[in-house]
């Protein structure tokens, strides 16, 4: 019973000192990484949906306070005036959490493009919803307003086929980020024309 | 017979080196030498986890109970190569990228674990860092001549580690043998270059 004892504690002290070791490391470099995904990840999506954006979105960002949350919202320029904005939002998905980052005009509160940052989809089969550009096409143009769901679920959007959770996940994600700019609109708006 | 320390490291570098002649750690040699660079950040990684967690368990080694010795070893082994996944993701997050799920599989790289098996658990640190390093350069130095071989003759270009610049190698009419840095074409490689390896040592 003893040595049971020994042996559960060796295995509790280990675990904790691990853990508390880890929680560290990652408090201090969280900062790093998250400016690294920002260049590496989002920032390609963010460039490639406000394509012909005469600035460079990534740099001309703003924050946002939502509640308790922060949230990180980038400017486009489009013919001399800030008038698209974008920023993340995650949803679920088959294996996991997916991001996705949605542009909307302020002016017509259209969306303007969809990108999938990070997934951790299948491979070749939801991982389609970042590489294939006719899926993330379909949102172009569609109203904040109107809520987004794939055709199985009586909405306007093709899922991928054998990726339904997947294009639900996306769907999902690109409402949560129409509702969040519907409830943060005045606020954009005061940080775009400022 | 006792080894000096430098016979410790020297041996990772020929005799004892891995894949070739300990041969463990086959599933990441195989899967990340497509490219030198992801080869030898691989290296590089796993040599900071040998180390380490050589060091650590060999330090430890009178507290760790037998009974749980493999248990305490792996969550050792886990902190080190999270550690390194979050410095990589801080500091080369293309590398990071690149090598994807082979990073955290290095907790169970059969080298790491073997040596804080085989030698950390009943060797005085010093012996031990000597040894994790050893081998985990000699780790480093075969996964890039693997690499090497793969990547010259499978895609005719040469990743430059740290630049990331994919130099080639050949002319512009160099038609690649794509099937070397295909799965089967590894299995050849890594065969014929144990086999290379054999000869050598068969003295």
């Amino acid at each position: 019973m003893r040595e049971m004892i020994k042996l559960f504690l060796t295995i509790v002290v280990f675990s904790a000192v691990a853990g508390g070791l880890l929680a560290t490391v990652r408090s201090a470099t969280r900062d790093r990484i998250e400016f690294q995904q920002l260049v590496f990840v989002k920032g390609p999506t963010i460039r490639q949906i406000m394509e012909g954006a005469s600035n460079n979105p990534v740099e001309d960002s703003f924050k946002i306070l939502d509640g308790d949350i922060e949230r990180t919202l980038f400017k486009g320029k489009f013919d001399g005036n800030f008038n698209t904005v974008a920023f993340e939002a995650h949803a679920a998905g088959f294996g996991g959490d997916i991001g996705v980052i949605a542009a909307i005009n302020v002016d017509t509160d259209r969306i303007v493009g969809v990108g999938v940052t990070t997934h951790s989809e299948t491979p070749g089969v939801g991982s389609r919803a970042k590489t294939d550009p006719s899926f993330s096409k379909q949102f172009k143009g569609m109203p904040v307003a109107e809520p987004f769901s794939v055709k199985a679920d009586g909405g306007e959007i093709d899922a991928l086929s054998g990726a339904t959770v997947t294009s639900r996940g996306v769907c999902a994600a690109v409402s949560k980020i129409a509702d969040t700019y519907t409830r943060l609109k005045d606020k954009v708006l005061t940080e775009m024309k400022s | 017979m006792a080894k000096t320390t430098v016979q410790e490291f020297t041996k990772g570098l020929w005799a004892e080196i891995p894949p070739f002649r300990l041969v463990l750690g086959l599933c990441p040699t195989l899967a990340v030498t497509k490219t030198v660079e992801n080869g030898v950040g691989m290296g590089i990684a796993t040599t900071f986890v040998l180390v380490c967690s050589n060091v650590l368990i060999s330090l430890l080694r009178s507290v760790i109970p037998k009974k749980v010795r493999i248990a305490c070893f792996i969550v050792v082994i886990a902190t080190f190569v999270t550690i390194v996944e979050l410095v990589m993701q801080a500091y080369a997050y293309p590398l990071f990228l690149k090598l994807g799920i082979f990073i955290p599989l290095i907790v169970v790289n059969c080298i790491v674990l073997g040596r804080a098996e085989a030698f950390a658990a009943k060797n005085a640190p010093v012996p031990s860092l000597a040894d994790g390093l050893g081998i985990g350069i000699g780790f480093t130095l075969s996964l890039t001549a693997l690499a090497a071989v793969r990547e010259i003759f499978g895609s005719g270009t040469f990743t430059v580690p740290i630049s990331g610049l994919a130099v080639p190698v050949f002319g512009p009419e160099f038609q690649p043998f794509s099937f070397m840095v295909e799965a089967p074409g590894a299995f050849v490689c890594l065969g014929l270059m144990l086999c290379i390896m054999n000869m050598f040592g068969k003295k």
